[in-house]
């Protein structure tokens, strides 16, 4: 009906469809609203206009009148409320089990890491029904990664992750946008999100460049920088040992607890300082410009893989992991 | 002098002294007022002209017309000029700075020199902005994020921002001038709810003004330390955090939206009564719902902030406080459409646009909601959605409200009609102009068009609606420039001006038109409410034809 005059995107995900329905929703409840009111307007105005001998009513107001068009439309309003949180709340918490993506975001193009180890640029295929977690950073200024079609939208910041999940619905090829103003060509930093049936991505994932998976890239890069060295496995080491600290409560030295995610895995390789795991002193030295974003993708993705507990048996509440031996305190 | 002998003509504010340093010079509110008008006017057509030059871009999908960097320069100096070289001055410093005094039946402005420095600050302003659009301009839109603004762009970052930091102080000084004023010169009798809600309303814009700007001036410098001297403070390559700046950024811009709406919902409850011969309903509420979106609209910036990168709680809070802000804007639309229940109304030029107003001002107050929604902006944040909602707030509304104003005290300022036909010509076209341009957008956005972008080739589904907006906004540019041609024109050829021509209420038609320079003979004394429309006769002769 709408083909030659489409008044949305193509709903192409789980999110899509949840939120038309509120925005349908909220396009009937305004036409409504403005149908009433421009109506009002306009009956008075034709029926109160000006006439010899008639004057006009002073009415002072009404209390009453007040609190009715006061209290229905708010609680209307928290009927709204309620329902886009609920849709955003869904929206901001991706699967444990999704698979991730590492995007990194840069002045004018996209570039992606899948955990098989294909890497993409202005493009990112995926199957249909696959809970899909994008682990988004930026080289340089703000990004923002938006699929009209899938209905989500983050943006991109330099210097920490953010994060995005959709599962596709529709096979097809989408817009992806940057739409956070980011220089001169804004409005190139254009690509595609390419949905695929399991069978055709499967035959795609074979077809593309072998690549190592990224997590191995990692290792690989674990080694070479030298990190193996201290991060060691074996209680000598001078830093703790990685396995299975991802997704963990870590104690920190000053007192503090942090979950040992993403963002805490990627401060302590950049400026290792900054929260120093208890029971061990701040000599890690710091990788600040030393490593590029993609290396840094792999190296989380790596520490992330070390003894990681199986996928979906995760505890809700992460355990605390006690420093190794702990020292003089 | 005052004092001077009596001549044919009866004296006022404009034939008191003439020269160029008698204007130059001025400390009568009315004559600063109109510097304003001229100046921000200048402004006007040079953000217009910025506007023409983008939908004449986005008419086909190719970025073909401009360059890409031209492009960017052209959106951020648009909205850059527009918001706080036109729109934050507009009302406040011209119709405000003529009224407010007149109003409340004082001499002048409880500063006056100081408001004279007001202006001379945004003329400064005014020459710092030009020259940095002359030696290059700024690409950072109009919204500064950082860490492009601090350390990507190579455009005149400094420049603008001190331009800005400058006008800020413009701004402070007017809404400190109108707090003093409305606090200690009301005349005998003026109580704060015989106030005009044009009062109100000033009153408010005058607090956020006050309490706002400040941060908006830190938040420039500290942009231009860190441009300058590299100081880490947004750019995390330096250790800052480019989530502060956008927090500190809205906490000023989003009330500054309210700067810019709460002066025209003032002239429109000047309007609507006056011409529907009604006092105003619910007198209390409105004046009330002014100050309630002065202190909610400091709560919810971080709606800016959505898919910036901040928690799920936060995000929760300021959505909810959101809609609360959309309370007390509800009231008032609901309040000037029972103000015409059961009146004797005509539909005079000024009406025209209050009507204008009331409609879009309920469209772009409607999609608000939307934005302030979790569940769709996420979706529509950054899209034209986005564009046409506030361009509904702040063009269908604060300009709507400001022409509407222009026209209701022409009579007052000039002493002069303008032609009531051409005026209400003006205001169809304006109307048209604006639906035409901006509703195709709410469209485009939802399809999800990105703003900012100055090609679209990749996808040219979106240039139908496009060319829907171009077209628009060529009937909606006409539309403005009729009326500068017949104000101008009105000054020297238009009838002149009765005391009184519409017979409103308000102290500002008992005095003579134009005002003396010190307003009153003698000091009013008000034993009346505001809109006594009960005992004021209607006009004589009926403006409708």
């Amino acid at each position: 009906m709408f083909e030659s005059f489409p008044l949305w995107p193509a709903r192409a995900s789980t999110t899509a469809a949840q939120v038309d329905a509120l925005y349908i929703f909220l396009v009937c409840l305004s036409t409504v609203m403005s149908v009433a009111i421009f109506t009002l307007i306009l009956v008075f105005a034709a029926k109160y206009r000006r006439r010899e001998g008639v004057k006009a009513e002073q009415i002072e107001g009404s209390n009453k009148l007040e609190i009715t068009w006061s209290v229905f439309p708010l609680l209307i309003f928290m009927v709204i409320f309620f329902w886009g949180m609920i849709i955003y709340f869904h929206e901001r918490t991706p699967p444990h089990d999704a698979t991730e993506v590492y995007v990194v975001a840069k002045q004018w193009m996209w570039k992606l890491q899948h955990e098989e180890g294909q890497r993409e640029i202005n493009q990112l295929h995926v199957p249909v029904g696959r809970d899909v977690k994008l682990i988004m950073t930026s080289q340089d200024v703000i990004h923002s990664f938006f699929v009209p079609a899938f209905r989500i939208k983050q943006d991109v910041l330099p210097g920490r992750y953010t994060t995005l999940w959709f599962r596709a619905t529709q096979p097809g090829t989408y817009h992806l946008f940057c739409s956070q103003y980011c220089g001169t060509l804004h409005s190139e930093m254009v690509g595609q999100i390419v949905v695929m049936e399991p069978a055709q991505y499967q035959a795609w994932l074979a077809g593309g460049t072998p690549g190592a998976p990224l997590a191995e890239t990692g290792a690989t890069l674990f080694q070479q920088l030298g990190c193996s060295t201290c991060h060691r496995s074996d209680t000598q080491g001078r830093g703790p040992d990685l396995a299975g600290v991802f997704g963990r409560k870590v104690l920190l030295e000053d007192g503090r607890t942090v979950i040992a995610d993403d963002d805490y895995i990627r401060e302590s390789i950049l400026a290792p300082s900054a929260k120093v795991v208890a029971g061990f002193k701040p000599i890690m030295p710091v990788f600040q410009g030393l490593v590029s974003e993609e290396q840094l993708n792999a190296l989380v993705a790596y520490v992330k893989s070390l003894g990681q507990p199986e996928k979906g048996e995760r505890p809700g509440i992460p355990a605390t992991v006690q420093p190794p031996q702990p020292k003089v305190q | 002098m005052a004092t001077a002998a009596i001549t044919q003509e009866r004296q006022n504010y404009l034939n008191q002294s003439y020269g160029i340093k008698s204007w130059l010079l001025t400390t009568d509110h009315k004559r600063i007022a109109l510097l304003y008008l001229a100046s921000i006017t200048f402004f006007f057509f040079i953000g217009g002209f910025f506007a023409l030059l983008i939908r004449l871009e986005l008419l086909t999908p190719a970025g073909d017309l401009v360059l890409a960097d031209t492009y960017n320069k052209l959106f951020s100096m648009h909205g850059q000029v527009m918001i706080f070289f036109f729109l934050i001055p507009s009302i406040p410093a011209v119709l405000g700075n003529f009224l407010v005094p007149l109003m409340i039946g004082a001499k002048d402005l409880a500063f006056p020199r100081i408001n004279l420095l007001s202006w001379y600050l945004y003329i400064i302003a005014g020459l710092m902005y030009i020259h940095c659009m002359l030696t290059g301009g700024v690409d950072t839109g109009w919204t500064f994020y950082t860490p492009f603004s601090t350390a990507f762009s190579n455009t005149k970052v400094v420049e603008a921002g001190l331009a800005i930091f400058v006008a800020g102080f413009s701004s402070i000084l007017t809404g400190l001038n109108f707090v003093v004023t409305i606090h200690r010169m009301r005349a005998p009798g003026m109580t704060w709810t015989r106030l005009p809600l044009f009062i109100w309303a000033h009153y408010a814009t005058s607090i956020i003004q006050l309490l706002g700007t400040p941060v908006l001036a830190v938040t420039l410098v500290l942009v231009v330390l860190e441009r300058a001297f590299h100081l880490g403070i947004f750019d995390p390559s330096r250790g800052g955090d480019p989530l502060l700046f956008q927090h500190l950024f809205w906490f000023y811009s989003h009330p500054a939206v309210y700067i810019m709406i709460l002066p025209a919902m003032g002239v429109v409850t000047e309007i609507v009564p006056c011409f529907s011969r009604k006092r105003v309903f619910g007198y209390s509420f409105v004046a009330m719902s002014s100050i309630a979106i002065a202190v909610l609209g400091f709560l919810v910036w971080a709606h800016h902030m959505f898919v910036a990168g901040i928690s799920l709680y936060s995000a929760m809070v300021f959505s909810m406080l959101s809609y609360l802000v959309a309370v007390p804007s509800a009231i008032k639309v609901f309040n000037w459409t029972a103000t015409m229940y059961k009146g004797s109304i005509t539909f005079s030029t000024p009406m025209l646009y209050a009507f204008g107003f009331i409609g879009l001002f309920t469209m772009g107050g409607l999609t608000g909601l939307f934005l302030a929604c979790l569940g769709i902006d996420p979706h529509v944040h950054d899209t034209y959605f986005v564009i046409a909602h506030f361009h509904y707030i702040m063009v269908g509304g604060a300009v709507m409200g400001y022409l509407g104003g222009m026209h209701f005290w022409w009579p007052k300022i000039s002493g002069r009609l303008y032609p009531e036909g051409w005026g209400r010509l003006a205001a169809l076209i304006v109307f048209v102009g604006f639906n035409l341009t901006f509703f195709p957008q709410f469209i485009l956005g939802y399809l999800g068009m990105p703003r900012r972008y100055w090609d679209y080739s990749h996808s040219p589904e979106f240039q139908v609606l496009n060319v829907l907006s171009t077209a628009g906004a060529s009937v909606l540019g006409v539309g403005y420039v009729l009326p500068m041609v017949y104000f101008l024109w009105s000054m020297r050829y238009g009838k002149l001006a009765p005391d009184n021509p519409w017979n409103a209420a308000g102290l500002e038609w008992q005095t003579t038109s134009p005002p003396p320079t010190f307003n009153f003979e003698e000091t009013p004394v008000v034993n009346f409410e505001a809109y006594d429309y009960e005992h004021i006769p209607e006009p004589e002769v009926a403006v409708e034809r």
